[in-house]
């Protein structure tokens, strides 16, 4: 990563900090039996006092109560439903994302329960971020902690809060290998006119030759810029994205240090130039012309890293 | 100009198996024996020698095995299957300029019990030539057999077109129904349908089984001399109308993914232009086309680059038996390299002999002029026979 872009998610996250309190989507269904019974039931608590009326009526309580933990449950949004206006993390993540910082990993979970919730309490949500630190060398790989608190409200009185911190990293990928300590047997011939680039997929920057007289982007790569005849050559590191222009779904003879099937594709970079390699993460079968996608970078073996493709995209 | 200069006066192969049980070496020795025998020419008659620079005979080890004494002429064409008119091409310009008087071409491989193209082979990115780098942005994600390396075009020439896999199994299934009535053919009596072609296994999609050529064991030889030397010979001349060869811009090697399109084959347009300038043959003058068939796809976009039909017309061209024996260009009658037997292209150009000579055993009546063309995702080559 440049020291242009980390600045940048540096800022970013200090804007987001300074954003303060966001207020989320209201919870889609008050505080409901149901659900707590569904919850109980899968954790595995027996306590009568969250679902039976007759034995809640004579608690402390003297009606049925929420378990505490589900707090954050009552607001989460579900699987497919849409977030509106989301929180002051989202643009915080995305970049980190975007820079190639795509593995998560929860670090830290603290939460503060200030009373208990009753049937028919509806929960309103509200985020706010509270600190952003790295880059930090971890056991995953280079990353950044992000830390976000969230409040929950009842009626505009505060009954839940938590601390949440995450772990955004650049993973360190390794192609699942029958011998584990076998090198990868596809490998390139490098030479002085294209070392640059595998240089370069090392730090996880995908480089483009650049000619340093005309500016003409190229790939693959050359001694040379065919079009104005100069031999200063430069590079420029692309933003990552791409679009599937062809691909082959590669079934049959096997192909050493490879599993059948896998993909191949020729991805079209929003640079203007071309690149080959294989688009990892999906279904063969979802795979096609035009999907967008993302580099990745894939270390095979100790030595050896290649630029993949995955899914997504802007 | 080369056109009209030299003649195929002689040719001959051995027969087309999966285990030839003996060298390349005798193979070609062979077959350069039956080719001399079928010109009425004697070994001692002959002055140069060219093969494929992936042929591992030796032009002077052919020569020493076969009697050929002195060369006067010896040369190699580069490219894979793309290099098999550019021997002819070779031939017709040392007998033109008098470099040589009489040159025999031949290949001889066992591919299919010896070293298979189609195996993965994980040396082909290691080589710090300048074709390794170019496979080195390949090879490393598997992208590293020929299957493969078409599957990318074709998959390609299918968005643009609309064209199906089924377009592609009329190739197939033409070029069985040819063999199946060749006994030279190991797909002799073995046609197959539409529908076993669609439900053959995946090689690389989009390309099943019966969209790729065979492997074969076997050799080919052809005899070339001056068209006036070739009126004294036995048999009747076959012009050389016009020979070519053709690289398009920002060619590679199987690999051309970096042009602005990749739903053609520039370098067979190449190679078209050059013909039809030499001969002064338009498409309307062909008869029977003899269209190299590794991989069904390129098929139709030779159709295409020729301009036997509109870009993306090819797959009406082929429906209803377009490219068979009775269809408005019978492609392959011998059954091509999907159903002949796969001989880099050496036998295409056989064939395109037997055709003009009228001794073909699916022979296009009133066939006058051939057309034929080498190995395609690569710098190609292409003839026009005539008689």
């Amino acid at each position: 990563m440049t020291a242009v872009t980390q600045e940048t998610v540096h800022q970013l996250a200090e804007r987001q900090i300074a954003v303060g309190e966001v207020r989320g989507t209201p919870a889609a269904d008050p505080v409901n039996l149901p659900m707590i019974r569904h919850w109980t039931t899968a954790m595995g608590d027996a306590n009568p006092v969250y679902t039976d009326e007759e034995y809640a009526r004579g608690s402390v309580h003297g009606e049925i109560v929420a378990p505490p933990a589900m707090a954050q449950v009552w607001t989460m949004p579900g699987r497919g439903r849409d977030e509106k206006g989301g929180t002051p993390v989202d643009d915080v993540l995305a970049a980190l994302d975007g820079s190639g910082y795509t593995g998560v990993v929860a670090t830290n979970c603290e939460q503060t329960y200030h009373r208990y919730l009753r049937l028919g309490e509806r929960l309103e949500p509200a985020t706010r971020m509270t600190g952003f630190t790295g880059p930090k060398q971890t056991a995953l790989g280079e990353g950044y902690f992000v830390t976000w608190n969230v409040s929950w409200y009842s009626s505009g009185e505060p009954v839940a809060e938590m601390l949440f911190r995450v772990l955004k990293f650049r993973p360190r990928e390794r192609k699942p290998q029958s011998g584990s300590s076998q090198p990868y047997p596809l490998r390139p011939a490098v030479n002085r006119d294209t070392e640059f680039f595998w240089e370069g997929v090392r730090k996880g920057e995908l480089r483009i030759q650049r000619c340093a007289d005309c500016g003409e982007l190229r790939h693959p790569p050359g001694p040379l810029c065919p079009k104005c005849r100069s031999v200063a050559r430069t590079h420029v590191v692309a933003c990552g994205e791409g679009e599937v222009f062809s691909f082959i779904v590669h079934h049959n003879p096997p192909v050493p240090g490879l599993e059948t099937p896998f993909v191949v594709a020729v991805v079209q970079l929003p640079e203007g130039v071309r690149i080959v390699g294989n688009v990892v993460n999906c279904l063969t079968e979802e795979v096609s012309i035009g999907m967008p996608v993302r580099v990745r970078f894939v270390q095979m073996d100790d030595e050896l890293t290649l630029p993949m493709w995955a899914p997504g995209g802007s | 100009m080369i056109g009209s200069r030299a003649a195929l006066v002689g040719i001959g192969a051995t027969e087309f198996s999966k285990r030839s049980g003996r060298s390349e070496l005798q193979l070609a020795a062979e077959a350069v024996f039956k080719a001399l025998d079928d010109a009425g020419l004697a070994p001692s008659e002959v002055d140069g020698m060219v093969t494929y620079t992936q042929d591992t005979n030796q032009e002077i080890s052919v020569a020493r095995e076969t009697g050929i004494g002195e060369l006067s002429f010896f040369s190699r064409v580069h490219y894979g299957g793309g290099a098999a008119c550019a021997t002819v091409l070779q031939a017709a310009m040392a007998v033109a300029t008098g470099a040589a008087s009489t040159v025999v071409c031949y290949r001889a491989f066992n591919e299919r019990s010896g070293r298979r193209f189609g195996q993965p082979d994980a040396r082909l990115g290691g080589e710090p030539s300048s074709q390794g780098m170019e496979m080195s942005w390949h090879v490393p994600y598997g992208l590293m057999t020929p299957a493969a390396w078409v599957a990318m075009f074709a998959r390609r020439y299918m968005h643009a077109y609309g064209a199906r896999s089924e377009d592609f199994g009329r190739v197939a299934v033409a070029m069985r129904r040819h063999a199946a009535t060749n006994p030279a053919a190991w797909f002799y009596e073995r046609p197959i349908t539409l529908a076993e072609h669609q439900a053959s296994k995946w090689i690389v999609e989009p390309l099943h089984l019966l969209d790729c050529c065979q492997e074969s064991d076997g050799a080919v030889a052809l005899v070339v001399t001056s068209v006036e030397r070739a009126r004294d010979l036995r048999r009747v001349p076959v012009v050389v109308a016009a020979a070519a060869q053709g690289a398009g811009a920002e060619q590679m090697m199987m690999t051309s993914y970096y042009r602005d399109d990749m739903t053609g084959l520039p370098e067979m347009s190449v190679v078209g232009r050059k013909l039809w300038e030499q001969s002064g043959m338009s498409p309307a003058d062909i008869q029977t086309a003899i269209l190299y068939d590794h991989f069904t796809p390129f098929v139709l976009s030779q159709l295409e680059e020729l301009g036997f039909c509109g870009r993306g017309e090819a797959r009406d061209f082929v429906a209803d038996g377009g490219i068979e024996i009775d269809g408005r260009l019978p492609v392959n009658p011998h059954g091509g390299q999907l159903g002949e037997a796969y001989i880099h292209g050496m036998n295409g150009i056989a064939e395109g002999v037997r055709q003009i000579r009228g001794t073909a055993v699916n022979q296009v009546p009133g066939t006058r002029n051939v057309l034929v063309t080498a190995g395609t995702g690569v710098p190609t080559s292409g003839l026009i026979l005539t008689g």
